[in-house]
């Protein structure tokens, strides 16, 4: 029995998906920029697929910029903004490092956020009042570790008290599959998308301008995407996300209900399989229904993914460094979680194509783990 | 599973030792210790040395992991490291690892995961002893030969530890691994501490970390002849780079105390001594009496000397040992037992 429980890392690309790429593989070689029937072929295509990604924001396509997934959108909103106004760029410190870098090393400002993970919305206003000169506030929609939700309305409303000439990002990268964006990223100017995350191609991603906002590219040369993102687009790629777009606007509601319910199974099911577990996010906090994420006292989490990788199961913990390696989760750490609770944290997050099967194997699979690790502590 | 874990450094002799252990038929998993999260340009630790030894993996056809030990790294290696040398000492931190995180932490956890046996790229043999007892023997290869720093494995842990490339000299290593076309065939060993760079060295590793103290250097009658820059970079037995009067010949020093900020030097002979204290003594099998063979640095000579409770008495006058390093006793080829010089 195999049960991927890995989807907030990458869940696979849909069928159709898949299908409505291979011609622009296999088949048509134009380059959209070109002047000819091959290069209007490609170049219908992409715009399709651009006007797709548009209305799940209800933006302007012409301000859809397709990018090469959620770290270069979420890179280009940064750097591509301080760039083009200068200024000083701020976020919450449970931001995706594609964001949380780029703020760090252009001396940006992190603030703390709550247990939950969420941006600390007194604090963030404290600091936008303590600063001048700030170009750009980014605080992501859903956390990629533990699916925890941000009132982004509610930070833009506050950035627009505090701080009204900066620009609002915010990374939608795991909050694509579950929520309307319209009403989640309301009041952003930025939003980061990535296709792997909602049933698209890995490699293919979207910066979308809500908001007609200085931004400088960061990849130049060529001129393509309104002169934000230099380079021949990836047709294939585009296309597939657009496909993916529409699919998740029109299933959307049906598969979070569905897959929320999987999940209370899942992560209800553990706690009361495994003593001493506790769920990392406080109870009554809003967040997307794909992921569990519990902490497993006097267990590693490297060891528990080992053992449930035996049984055929794929899940997280944490982040992952360039060599492989389990680094113990920034995440986690603003939250206020100790480190040695941290250690033994788990992810299993699901997606459009989970089962009833695959969260029955984990129910059977993670307790007999967990006892087996405490055993040998 | 039952099966062997087989540590993986990224380098040659680990990657024989996986592939070794695959063609006898034992079914193997890789994993590589992530220890160090800074700098390095060698050892367990670099990225291109996890690449290295997952790609090696696959060319062998075995999954590859890779197991942050880092905290335990941290607080068991680099920890000592820094407190040993702000008190003047001189610690082995690859002694140290061996004994807190591949033979302790990696093994405790390879039996949790249901693994039978761990295996490293390791120089050094396991023997059987008539009484059914084990012993760590020397290398084959006795240019390469790395049981003194393995001197801390006791029965337990010999009995679940594989060191398949023990018997194979390093050309025959080599050899093995350009016919399996392991893409680690021709890199060269690593060096050194793996989390000292070599750009930036000890001093600097040190210096960024504990306070170094400027101090004075003494004759063996207690007169100033000289100053250095810090105690606590001052190894019992060196000779250079401490800032001494000419015209006296070669001096060495022979004491370092850090609460006075005090080196002492002296001529050659001040080195020798008769007994050399040892302390953390811990054995193969039980307390060994009587005279033994005797090392006291990685690659160097072994020496005749009786062993007691608190040291080892010198067959022939001995170069002082740097408190903190290693001591091991050898049995002909087999360790029995060694400590850290006091």
């Amino acid at each position: 029995m195999e049960a991927y429980l890995d989807h907030a890392a990458s869940t696979p690309a849909r069928p159709e998906v898949v299908e409505t790429m291979l011609p622009w593989l296999a088949d048509h070689p134009g380059n959209p920029s070109g002047a000819h029937r091959e290069a209007r072929h490609a170049r219908r295509a992409l715009d399709d697929a651009r006007d797709a990604v548009a209305a799940l924001l209800g933006a302007d396509p012409g301000n859809v910029v397709f990018t090469s997934g959620g770290t270069e959108s979420d890179n280009l909103a940064v750097d591509g903004v301080l760039r083009a106004t200068g200024g000083l760029a701020v976020c919450p410190a449970a931001e995706h490092p594609a964001v949380l870098e780029p703020v760090r090393d252009s001396g940006g400002v992190v603030v703390p956020t709550d247990t939950a993970g969420r941006v600390d919305h007194d604090r963030l206003a404290d600091t936008l009042d303590a600063l001048a000169d700030i170009a750009l506030v980014s605080v992501m929609t859903a956390n990629n570790e533990t699916g925890v939700i941000n009132d982004v309305s509610a930070v833009a409303e506050i950035v627009a008290v505090h701080a009204p000439r900066a620009v609002v990002h915010t990374d939608a990268v795991q909050a694509t599959a579950w929520l309307d964006l319209v009403a989640a990223c309301r009041g952003a100017h930025l939003v980061s998308l990535t296709g792997h995350k909602f049933g698209g191609p890995k490699g293919a991603g979207a910066l979308v301008l809500c908001a007609e906002v200085p931004l400088a590219p960061t990849i130049r040369g060529g001129g393509q995407e309104r002169e934000r993102r230099g380079g021949t687009q990836n047709v294939a790629a585009a296309v597939g996300l657009g496909e993916a777009a529409r699919l998740v606007a029109a299933e959307r509601a049906a598969t979070a209900e569905r897959v929320g319910r999987l999940r209370d199974r899942l992560e209800v099911g553990l706690v009361d399989r495994v003593p001493d577990t506790s769920r990392t996010v406080p109870d009554g906090t809003t967040r997307t229904p794909g992921i569990a994420h519990l902490c497993f006292a006097g267990v590693e989490s490297e060891a528990l993914l080992f053992l449930l990788e035996q049984e055929g199961i794929a899940a997280s913990a944490g982040s992952s460094c360039a060599s492989g390696a389990q680094e113990p989760s920034h995440v986690l750490a603003a939250m206020g979680i100790d480190r040695e609770v941290a250690r033994g944290s788990l992810r299993l997050s699901l997606g459009h194509g989970s089962t009833d099967a695959e969260v029955d194997h984990a129910l059977a699979v993670v307790p007999a783990a967990v006892d087996r690790l405490r055993e040998h502590a | 599973m039952a099966g062997t874990l087989v540590a993986m450094s990224g380098g040659v002799d680990s990657s024989v030792a996986a592939a070794l252990l695959l063609e006898a038929g034992h079914e193997v998993v890789g994993v590589t210790l992530r220890l160090w999260g800074g700098e390095s340009d060698s050892g367990c630790c670099s990225v291109s040395d996890v690449d290295d030894a997952r790609r090696v993996a696959d060319t062998l056809g075995i999954d590859h992991h890779v197991f942050n030990l880092g905290d335990h790294f941290d607080q068991h290696v680099v920890a000592p490291y820094l407190a040993d040398h702000a008190v003047g000492r001189t610690p082995n931190p690859c002694v140290e690892c061996n004994r807190h995180v591949k033979f302790d932490r990696l093994l405790v956890r390879a039996r949790a995961l249901g693994f039978e046996r761990l295996a490293t790229g390791h120089h050094a043999r396991i023997v059987e002893r008539g009484d059914g007892t084990l012993r760590l023997a020397r290398a084959a290869d006795r240019a390469k030969d790395q049981s003194y720093v393995l001197y801390m494995l006791g029965q337990g842990q010999l009995a679940e530890l594989v060191l398949p490339v023990g018997h194979m000299g390093k050309d025959e290593v080599r050899a093995e691994a350009s016919r399996l076309g392991l893409r680690t065939a021709t890199k060269p060993d690593s060096q050194d501490v793996c989390f000292i760079t070599r750009r930036d060295g000890r001093a600097d590793f040190l210096g960024r970390r504990i306070p170094l103290t400027p101090g004075r250097v003494v004759d063996g009658a207690g007169h100033q002849v000289g100053r250095v820059e810090a105690v606590e970079l001052v190894t019992v037995g060196q000779r250079h780079g401490m800032d001494l009067a000419g015209g006296l010949g070669a001096r060495y020093a022979t004491a370092v105390d850090v609460a006075t900020a005090t080196v002492t030097v002296g001529p050659a002979a001040d080195l020798l001594v008769d007994h050399t204290p040892v302390e953390a003594t811990r054995w193969a099998h039980g307390a060994v009496n009587g005279r033994l063979l005797v090392q006291t640095s990685a690659h160097g000579t072994p020496r005749w000397a009786a062993v007691d409770p608190d040291g080892v008495q010198w067959d022939e006058p001995h170069r002082r040992v740097a408190p903190g390093q290693s001591v091991v006793f050898y049995e002909g080829e087999e360790v029995v037992g060694g400590g850290l010089a006091a």
